[in-house]
């Protein structure tokens, strides 16, 4: 049997024929939509590679079904970019060397804007860090990361600020 | 994986005459059953999708103050919804400690609640397991069980319940409420799961096509809101399970305790309320004495099932520590590292 399913990707309608229910939103953006920069590091849930936005909350995708999904906005690392610009959290990434090997950076990417977006973190790095465990880094560049997160978010609500003040 | 019909219900009546079909599972959000399935320890023919079914997803003020939780809510709307923080802090501290960010966007309650044991030997399908395969037998008696069960166990199995969710909300007497082909029905969270006695395959209470549709928090359970805490012994301090766990909520009158609530995670194959250790502390003024009592009794009858006697002191002293922070009161704000038992500065008390 197969389903069709429409996802808006990266902010592009996608409607996608589905021959197999077992198909999971990871392996779905992976090998079928030609987005390879989500990764699959365990495909069990516990360490955070395959981080992405679904309709603007972070979730794993490989413990996601793609059919159980229809109908949802999709956000993945290379939708953030606008060209050439940086999202505020990439460029912090690069400016704190939040990576190392680069292979969990995507997933941490898009965790941090997640984690951003929730807005229970703040400041604090204590909060970041806790916001942030689910997402592991074999090279350890936690603390790297950490304070990118830490900048990234104070640019970010700065103009939320503004905006009250 | 195995193949599988995915079926997709609009409706609560569609969804169970789905369910009630052998072979079948539902599915929510499946960072449980996926996980699973992946592994071949669940093999189920049918996915009945509850993820699309109206008015599962909602968080309502009952008449007579009550709270109502839709099965669908996610476990971080709610452990940030105000109204519930507020009234249930420990609910919410249990919740916040549970997994990780991206998996409690996702997670539902329901899924939360009937989530199956870590026990490494379940998920291993080279090994003996009698909850995985009736009659099979158990590698865990004779193999790495330092996390497995010191209360309720049996010879048949020693796998414990691994929810945060479900021990504050036992200590609470939280109830579900459950559709089925007999119509309606409500079920403590307590009565829910079951000990393995001879049959650690039957899990819990439920029937064929049984849908959890709703948890509810009673409104007299509010009472204990200013003096609540969860605490969660973890091998590492973030996004890992508890190897043991402690909820106390304490209802004080001047120095005098009114009422006391206390329940452990991590001790055996349900959420583990101990009510003769509560009825202690009724009517006392509170101290550590009194409080390491409330701990000797809450596991008087603990043995442990194999390398896990340091489970039943450790339990003891979190409880007594559970104890003293909920008399201490609830914190305005949940603290950074959500039911760490654990200073994070040197020196400070524990998140005080
Ligand atoms: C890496 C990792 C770490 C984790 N750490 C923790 C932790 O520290 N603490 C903790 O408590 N949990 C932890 N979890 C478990 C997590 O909380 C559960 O996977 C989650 O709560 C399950 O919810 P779900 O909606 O995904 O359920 P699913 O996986 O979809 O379903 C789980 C079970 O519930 C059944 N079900 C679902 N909804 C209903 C319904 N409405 N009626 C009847 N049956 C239903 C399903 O058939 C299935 O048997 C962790 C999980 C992972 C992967
Ligand atoms: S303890 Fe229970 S779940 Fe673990 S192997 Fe034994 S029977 Fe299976
Ligand atoms: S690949 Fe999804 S959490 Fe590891
Ligand atoms: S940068 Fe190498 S795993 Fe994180």
């Amino acid at each position: 049997m197969s389903f069709s399913i429409s996802l808006a990707v990266n902010g592009v309608a996608r409607n996608v024929e589905l021959d197999d229910p077992r198909v999971t939103l990871l392996d779905l953006l992976r090998e079928r939509l030609d987005l390879p920069g989500t990764k699959k590091g365990c495909d069990r849930g516990q360490c955070g590679a395959c981080t992405i936005l679904v309709d603007g909350r972070r979730i794993n995708a490989c413990l996601a079904l793609a059919v159980s999904h229809d109908g949802a906005a999709i956000t993945t690392i290379e939708g953030l970019a606008h060209g050439d610009e940086l999202h505020p959290v990439q460029a912090a990434f690069i400016a704190h060397d939040g990576f190392q090997c680069g292979f969990c950076t995507p997933g941490q990417i898009m965790s941090a804007v997640g984690l951003i977006g929730e807005g229970q973190a703040g400041d604090d790095p204590e909060r970041i860090r806790e916001g942030m465990s689910g997402n592991l880094c074999r090279c350890a560049a936690y603390a790297g990361i950490t304070e990118a997160v830490l900048e990234a978010q104070r640019r970010l609500a700065a103009p939320e600020r503004e905006k009250a003040a | 994986m195995k193949n599988f019909e995915y079926v997709r219900p609009a409706t609560i009546p569609e969804a169970i005459a789905a369910a009630a079909q052998p072979g079948a599972a539902y599915l929510a959000a499946g960072t449980n059953l996926l996980d699973l399935m992946k592994g071949g320890v669940a093999r189920p023919e049918r996915l009945v999708d509850v993820t699309h079914l109206p008015e599962l997803d909602r968080i309502e003020r009952l008449p007579g103050g009550a709270l109502r939780i839709g099965a669908l809510v996610r476990n971080a709307d709610l452990a940030h919804d105000r109204a519930f923080a507020a009234a249930y802090p420990a609910v919410a501290e249990a919740l916040l400690s549970g997994a990780s960010a991206q998996l409690r966007n996702a997670a539902t309650v329901a899924g939360n609640l009937l989530q199956k044991t870590r026990c490494g030997y379940f998920y291993d399908i080279a090994s003996a397991c009698n909850r995985r395969e009736p009659g099979a037998g158990c590698d865990a008696r004779e193999g790495e069980n330092r996390q497995h069960a010191v209360l309720g166990w049996s010879e048949a199995c020693i796998a414990t319940h691994p929810s945060d969710f479900c021990v504050p909300l036992v200590a609470l007497d939280a109830v579900v409420e459950i559709e089925g082909r007999a119509g309606r029905r409500e079920v403590p969270v307590e009565a829910l799961h079951r000990l393995p006695g001879d049959a650690p395959a039957h899990e819990n209470t439920l029937e064929p096509g049984d849908l959890i549709v709703a948890l509810r928090l009673p409104a007299e359970a509010a009472r204990f809101a200013a003096h609540a805490r969860y605490l969660k012994v973890r091998e590492r301090t973030s996004y890992a399970f508890a190897v043991v766990s402690a909820a106390a909520a304490i209802d004080i009158a001047g120095n005098t305790v009114r009422a006391a609530r206390l329940a452990l995670g991590g001790v055996a194959a349900k959420p583990w309320r101990a009510r003769q250790a509560e009825a202690l502390l009724v009517g006392v003024t509170p101290d550590a004495a009194t409080f390491r009592a409330v701990a000797e009794a809450a596991l008087a009858e603990a043995r442990p099932s194999g390398d896990n006697a340091f489970k039943i002191e450790l339990a003891r002293r979190l409880v007594v520590r559970a104890l003293t922070l909920a008399a201490a009161g609830t914190p305005a704000r949940l603290p950074a590292l959500p039911a760490s038992p654990f200073a994070s500065q040197p020196g400070a008390l524990p998140h005080a």
